[in-house]
């Protein structure tokens, strides 16, 4: 379970990285990308996904 | 105007209108992210050419932002003050405010430092702000009553979820007050700015003003919605029109007497840089900024004497010709649009002038009481008819252009449109040009040369 960035639709504002509370987001080459590995779907921590709920861009992150 | 408030303001140009026309400012886009979305906003948006707010053509990290800076510095002698204005929230980015500010008073200590925010993040940082001496903070605030916030604000992010509605727009509400509020109790100076949306939030600013006056606002700037289909923001696409010039100006005459009001504003991009009517940002960007970059005071320490001598001349002019104005004793009033390069002269021709500064001159005295973008008309020596039009409608409702120079046809056509084209004043004092011709207009004697 967890969590991707549709990369074409980012704007790279970089909110979701640092609202991430696993750590799973960064920047890396040319775009965020979330690591599936860290990512909890903020499970047992927020009642929403924050990167999700951050974005500006609607549907943009979603299930990967 | 108390010392300690002037001392402050006297070199940022969009706190005091005198200081616009000698300094610049610089802004650096090093935090893109928002934690609002705003109906006249479309975050995907990134144009070079485009000149409004939030719009910038690369975002910078903290360590590119310092290079820039000194970069501008040492050719910009003009350059006093480093904001932080987006694309997104200076506060909710607060990371890369912080380090951006702390980078650049270590390199060049005396420039004035400066944020703009939407509010919702700024309690949480105002002790900082405080400790980093950044004394001039813009809020926009466009509404002080939810049900208006809902039809501007379709969400905000706070404390880890996202609201939707009334109930975002009076969280909102409630921290841009207690912000302002904070500020206010500690010195630092708050412009208010409003963003003017006809038929949602026009009269209601009148209430705004109000608010935020109470609250210990500096200025509040009134400034017209850019909405257009293109930008693809909620607004552009659903047709909301922006207001026309005759109508801010309308409504900004109501609010006098209210919290002192900013009108020379020009809305610039989030990565602006030089004098506020003429954005340099296109030859600073980071492909012309080589890695290594040393702060050179020389230029910027030069411009200051001279600012100096120029201030003391020009104010001397602006009271005899207020003075002048007022005397003439003619109950007229005129809308004079002028044509300035900067250091508050009649020093830019016609042709070249990508906007116009507009005064109103009245038995109240003269003052500046807005600007007018147009195309630039002339270009290398070439008028195009179709772009004259364009400049004759944005000049709706004046009565007399000054410029330093005007050629026979465009001051025709002009003259054919009721404004009248003059330049016999060219590169005088500003409000020294403006008196002579409502002198001249009511019959007064007009004061000698100064230029």
């Amino acid at each position: 379970m967890a969590f991707k960035i549709i990369a074409s639709q980012c704007t790279q504002c970089g909110a979701c990285e640092f609202e991430c509370p696993s750590g799973a987001i960064k920047f890396k080459g040319e775009a965020y990308v979330i690591n599936a590995e860290k990512c909890t779907e903020c499970k047992d921590t927020f009642d929403t996904q924050q990167c999700a709920s951050v974005c500006p861009v609607e549907m943009t992150c979603v299930p990967a | 105007m108390e010392p300690a408030i002037w001392e402050k303001v006297k070199d940022h140009p969009c706190y005091s209108e005198e200081a616009h026309h000698y300094f610049a400012r610089m802004h650096v886009a090093v935090a893109p992210a928002c934690n609002i979305q705003c109906n006249y906003c479309n975050r995907k948006f990134d144009c070079a050419n485009e000149s409004r707010p939030g719009v910038v053509s690369e975002k910078l990290t903290p360590d590119q932002a310092v290079r820039k800076v000194i970069a501008v510095a040492n050719v910009v002698p003009q350059l006093s003050v480093i904001g932080i204005a987006g694309p997104g929230d200076a506060c909710f980015d607060w990371n890369k405010t912080k380090a951006t500010f702390e980078r650049i008073v270590n390199e060049i200590p005396d420039l004035k430092l400066c944020i703009s925010t939407n509010g919702l993040a700024l309690p949480d940082h105002v002790a900082e702000l405080c400790d980093m001496n950044v004394d001039h903070v813009t809020i926009t605030i466009n509404m002080v009553d939810p049900e208006v916030g809902a039809r501007i604000y379709p969400w905000i992010f706070y404390k880890h979820r996202r609201h939707t509605g009334v109930e975002a727009a009076r969280i909102l509400h409630e921290r841009q007050m207690l912000g302002l509020e904070m500020l206010a109790a500690r010195g630092i100076l708050t412009k208010v700015n409003s963003v003017m949306i006809p038929g949602v939030n026009d009269e209601h600013l009148i209430e705004v003003n109000k608010w935020v006056k109470q609250r210990g606002a500096f200025l509040h700037n009134i400034m017209p919605l850019i909405s257009n289909r293109e930008h693809g923001t909620h607004y552009g696409l659903t047709g909301q029109r922006g207001p026309r010039a005759m109508e801010l100006k309308a409504l900004q005459d109501r609010l006098e007497g209210g919290a002192k009001l900013m009108r020379h504003c020009r809305q610039c991009r989030a990565d602006a840089v030089g004098l506020l009517g003429d954005d340099r940002g296109q030859e600073f960007t980071l492909d012309q900024i080589s890695d290594e970059v040393t702060y050179d005071a020389s230029r910027r320490e030069a411009y200051r004497e001279v600012v100096a001598r120029e201030r003391g001349d020009r104010a001397a002019a602006k009271s005899e010709a207020t003075e002048l104005v007022k005397g003439a004793d003619s109950g007229k009033s005129l809308l004079i649009a002028v044509a300035s390069k900067g250091g508050g002269r009649v020093n830019a021709h016609f042709g070249h002038a990508r906007e116009f500064q507009i005064y109103e001159a009245s038995p109240e005295g003269i003052s500046l009481v807005g600007h007018r973008t147009v195309e630039q008309y002339c270009l290398g020596g070439w008028g195009e008819d179709a772009t004259l039009k364009g400049v004759i409608a944005a000049l709706e409702g004046i009565d007399v252009v000054l410029c330093a120079k005007i050629g026979d046809s465009p001051k025709t056509q002009l003259r054919a449109a009721g404004i009248r084209a003059m330049d016999d004043y060219g590169y005088e004092h500003i409000e020294t040009a403006i008196s002579t011709v409502y002198a001249a207009e009511s019959g007064a004697k007009p004061l000698a040369a100064t230029a």
